[in-house]
């Protein structure tokens, strides 16, 4: 993981990546630059027999696309897909001093469709955005999106070499329909985050530890910058992580139209009032709730944070559940076993679903006899209850719960 | 090999010798086509006079034991694993033999452990010629650089037995490390410091060997109560301080897995038992300890307990999974062929629905039939299998050989059979064009289940009607392989071989159904 320069008269060297008996799927390139003499290429490789000509002949023509004629590279890899060997060959150039005129862009395979503001949003499985053993196989499990770290997960000294690994990530990556989203590091170091992620198009960028709308709006510019006349939509979710940035939630949300969601650091704002957190997070109670209320005021969804003790199921669903009442509608994952309770949690229940299919039949019932009033028994029903009830329905049928064909009025009394 | 040794192509069109360690052989010629005709291998007639009357069989050293057996040069010499990693006694056994100047044995472990790998110095040093048993790790990087002076034999646990059957093997000594015995030979595994369950690997040595060496170390009075290995078949019986590293015997825990990847494949393997209509009441399943088998025994436990189903038996590789099942009634029986756990030890002592078994029980090809081929679903690994659905557990795909066959081969018979495998470890895909070694034909394999899509064997159309509805992510076998060679670069590079055998498999029947050729050296 250590970068090390050496600038010298003669040469000069790079490292990026990691190595070591535990490490997997990943590789430690170092290169030094050099004056003459072309590409020295040293290979040490776990997959030597199977993939040991590939990787060499793609190390040599990255160095010839880098523009580096005259290098010892030196590889130990473990098992690194060409995505991965491409990021930390790049990685450990720039780290040696040069800066290349074309990035190594792998050849794009994954343009998933855009994502929409209102998309279903329950679940984020969190990556680390230098650990690339776990992002091939991320979206096989189900989450609602997926998030690319560039920020808490990543040392300082791998920024980036992480950068690199989630710019090829998300050209090459199959995330199967999870929504593609990536949370870059603080401003101003998130702006060359931004530089290299933006045209490769994720759906959502999580701007964290915002406090003011005027970051939001920053982001929102060089967004439009980089994205050119692309028409594809790229929302933001901010991450409010202070005292401060919980009072100015509302305005917040309101910053930019890429605003979809607002969520909360817990950890961060706990440390920022100056009171240790608790399993029954009492001392975030006040943010959580004025965070959520500020979402839905802006019309933006209010997503909670994350349940960080993986192993207990039980104490996450209670967590869910009591997160749901409060207007969240959704959280993030530390791990795939999380996925299936947090869905579970904010699905709307069956009892819920059955009610509201009676509402929508009432509704429609007195909409073909042209009553004005609907009504339920002896009981009569507000509009914004029909209009509730017309949404879980409709979220029931994208879930499958209810079948997509199905008539509200076959629905039974 | 002999001058005349030659290589023929087998039914699956693999390359097999004609002749191996001088015997001739037959070239696999597929499921169920080999017809074996004779009579039985005995051993030779002893009587009651030339043992002691008093039953006390005991002589005061191995040394003693191995010469009073006859040892001379080019005898084989038989062990048993159901110690695994915690043996202490083959090497012992081949370490005396070495120091009573010995030469050329043949080993015949029913398999060997990285514990084994001093065995290595004794072949350098001519003692030990060759093996004929499983060679993990350490033995089969050996054997596939070429460097045994014979040609390693590799048998399923019933071929084992069927091998020794025929003949074709002919025990020696067979030397048997029992946690308790008593002086007549008796011995059983499930007591005693280094207990370690059932003992069925050894029970044909002891009806087939010329000779019968029992080593224990808690020698109790007659009789030795239960016993699993009868006395009346055993020569001689030698104590010694240990036969084994109990810690390394059993492990005190299974591990499940914890890989969220490997996990979903043990979900959807049980997913899959469940929705085909094989979890029914009175069903069997089988399987082993590895980290997805476990994970998959306690996701199919709980949705038998969902549905209020319950198995008629299960079979072992027993674990502390099985016996929970066995306590909470979710199965009539275990039948146990090997014991993996603390739990799984101390259930085969006290529970009689808990039934130590054999290789020739459950796996036999030359018994009246045998348990295998009446379970209806066993969960299996590999370490390839290609797109006709034949499988590998022996080589990896650089052609190193590593592992042993088990009773692998033997499970394959099972109503369903199931390879629970990750699509690729690391880059290497383990989905392929050719499977470096045939261990198992394709026909036999119904079901490859990765974490990326469930491959149906297209000749189990029953399986696919009855799989119709349900949302599991069945794919062809074709497309799950293109998707993973997409993100790994390509398919593999090959590996090369000299023209060299190291090693053949043999299949249940004794024919030989792939060789494993030398390695080409950088």
């Amino acid at each position: 993981m250590k970068r090390r320069k050496k600038t010298g008269e003669a040469s000069s060297t790079g490292t990026a990546g990691r190595r070591g008996e535990r490490v997997r799927s990943d590789l430690q390139v170092e290169v030094e630059l050099r004056t003459k003499g072309g590409i020295d290429l040293e290979l040490a490789s776990r997959v030597e027999p199977y993939y040991g000509d590939s990787i060499r002949s793609q190390v040599t023509a990255a160095m010839s696309t880098l523009g580096v004629e005259h290098a010892r590279v030196g590889i130990e890899d473990a098992g690194a897909l060409p995505f991965v060997i491409a990021a930390r060959v790049e990685a450990a150039v720039r780290a040696a001093g040069h800066q290349p005129a074309t990035p190594l862009l792998p050849e794009r395979t994954v343009e998933p469709d855009p994502s929409t503001r209102d998309r279903r949003r329950r679940s984020r499985l969190y990556l680390p955005g230098n650990e690339p053993k776990f992002f091939i196989n991320a979206g096989l499990h189900g989450a609602d999106a997926v998030i690319l770290d560039l920020e808490d997960s990543v040392a300082a000294e791998s920024k980036t070499d992480a950068r690199l690994l989630v710019r090829n990530a998300l050209r090459v990556v199959d995330f199967h329909g999870a929504e593609r989203m990536v949370r870059i590091n603080q401003l101003p170091l998130g702006f060359e985050d931004l530089a290299e992620i933006v045209p490769q198009h994720p759906e959502l960028i999580l701007i964290p530890k915002v406090e003011r709308p005027d970051q939001v709006r920053e982001v929102d510019a060089i967004i439009a910058e980089a994205l050119g006349g692309s028409e594809r939509p790229l929302w933001l979710m901010p991450i409010l992580e202070s005292a401060l940035g919980i009072e100015h939630a509302f305005d917040i949300a309101r910053a930019s139209d890429r605003v979809a969601a607002l969520t909360i650091g817990l950890e961060d704002y706990s440390a920022d009032i100056g009171v240790p957190r608790s399993a029954e997070g009492v001392e975030s109670n006040y943010a959580r709730r004025r965070m959520a209320n500020a979402a839905k005021a802006a019309r933006v969804q209010a997503i909670d944070s994350v349940y960080s003790d993986v192993d207990n199921i039980e104490g996450l669903e209670r967590w869910c559940l009591a997160s749901k009442q409060i207007g969240f509608e959704g959280m993030g994952c530390l791990h795939p076993r999380q996925i299936e309770v947090i869905h579970e949690a904010y699905n709307p229940t069956p009892a819920q679903i059955e009610k509201a299919q009676r509402i929508v039949a009432a509704f429609e019932q007195a909409e073909a006899e042209g009553l004005a009033v609907v009504s339920l028994g002896s009981k009569m029903i507000d509009p914004p209850v029909v209009k509730q009830a017309l949404r879980l329905v409709e979220q029931a049928r994208e879930l499958g719960t209810l079948p997509a064909d199905e008539s509200a009025t076959e629905a039974k009394k | 090999m002999k001058k005349d040794a030659k290589l023929v192509k087998n039914a699956l069109g693999r390359r097999v010798p004609t002749v191996v360690n001088g015997r001739e052989q037959t070239p696999y010629k597929g499921v169920g086509r080999f017809e074996p005709d004779g009579r039985k291998q005995a051993p030779p007639i002893r009587s009651c006079r030339d043992f002691p009357a008093d039953g006390d069989k005991r002589v005061a050293s191995l040394e003693e034991a191995l010469k009073k057996c006859g040892l001379r040069d080019g005898m084989v010499i038989s062990n048993h694993h159901h110690f695994r990693n915690g043996d202490r006694v083959a090497l012992r056994v081949l370490e005396t033999a070495a120091k009573m100047g010995a030469k050329d044995l043949m080993w015949f472990p029913s398999a060997s452990f990285p514990c084994h790998e001093p065995v290595i110095e004794l072949m350098d040093k001519g003692v030990v010629h060759h093996i004929e048993g499983s060679m993990n790790g350490p033995l089969g990087r050996y054997c596939s650089h070429g460097k045994m002076r014979g040609v390693g034999v590799l048998r399923s646990h019933g071929g084992r037995w069927q091998a020794v059957q025929d003949g074709e093997v002919k025990i020696d000594i067979a030397i048997i490390a029992a946690p308790t015995a008593d002086p007549f030979g008796n011995c059983d595994g499930s007591h005693g410091p280094s207990a370690c369950g059932s003992l069925g690997f050894a029970l044909a040595d002891s009806i087939y060997a010329e000779n019968v060496i029992v080593v224990t170390d808690n020698v109790v009075p007659f009789p030795c109560i239960p016993w699993q290995i009868q006395g009346n078949n055993v020569d001689y019986v030698v104590e010694v301080d240990s036969v084994g590293d109990p810690s390394k015997i059993v492990s005190g825990t299974t591990v499940i897995t914890r890989s969220p990847d490997r996990q979903r494949i043990a979900r959807q393997v049980a997913q899959l038992v469940r929705d085909s209509g094989i979890m029914r009441d009175g069903f069997s399943f089988q399987a082993g300890a590895g980290g997805i088998a476990l994970a998959f025994v306690t996701y199919l436990s709980e949705m038998m307990r969902d549905a209020g189903v319950k198995a008629r038996f299960v079979r072992g590789g027993s674990t502390k999974y099985l016996v929970e099942m066995l306590e909470t009634g979710l199965t009539d029986y275990i039948l146990d062929g090997q014991t993996f756990d603390l739990d799984g030890v101390r259930s085969i002592a006290e529970d009689p629905r808990h039934v130590p078994t054999s290789p020739f029980t459950s796996y036999n090809y030359h018994g009246k039939g045998n348990f295998a081929s009446m379970v209806d679903a066993v969960v299996l690994g590999a370490t390839e299998v290609d797109v006709d659905f034949n499988a590998n557990v022996n080589t990896h795909s650089d052609g190193l050989l590593l592992h042993g066959i088990g009773g692998w081969q033997n499970c394959l018979t099972a109503g369903c059979t199931i390879l629970a495998v990750p699509s690729f470890r690391d880059r290497i895909p383990v989905i392929v064009d050719k499977v470096t070694t045939v261990t198992g034909p394709g026909e036999l394999i119904d079901v490859i289940a990765t974490e990326r899509g469930i491959a149906i064997n297209p000749r189990r159309q029953d399986l696919l009607d009855a799989l119709a509805g349900s949302d599991l992510p069945i794919r062809p076998i074709e497309e799950i392989k293109e998707e993973v060679e997409g993100f790994c670069g390509g398919p593999p590079q090959r590996a090369r071989f000299t023209d060299k055998p190291v090693a053949v498999i043999k299949w249940v029947d004794g024919t030989v159904i792939d060789t494993v050729f030398q390695v080409e050296e950088d």
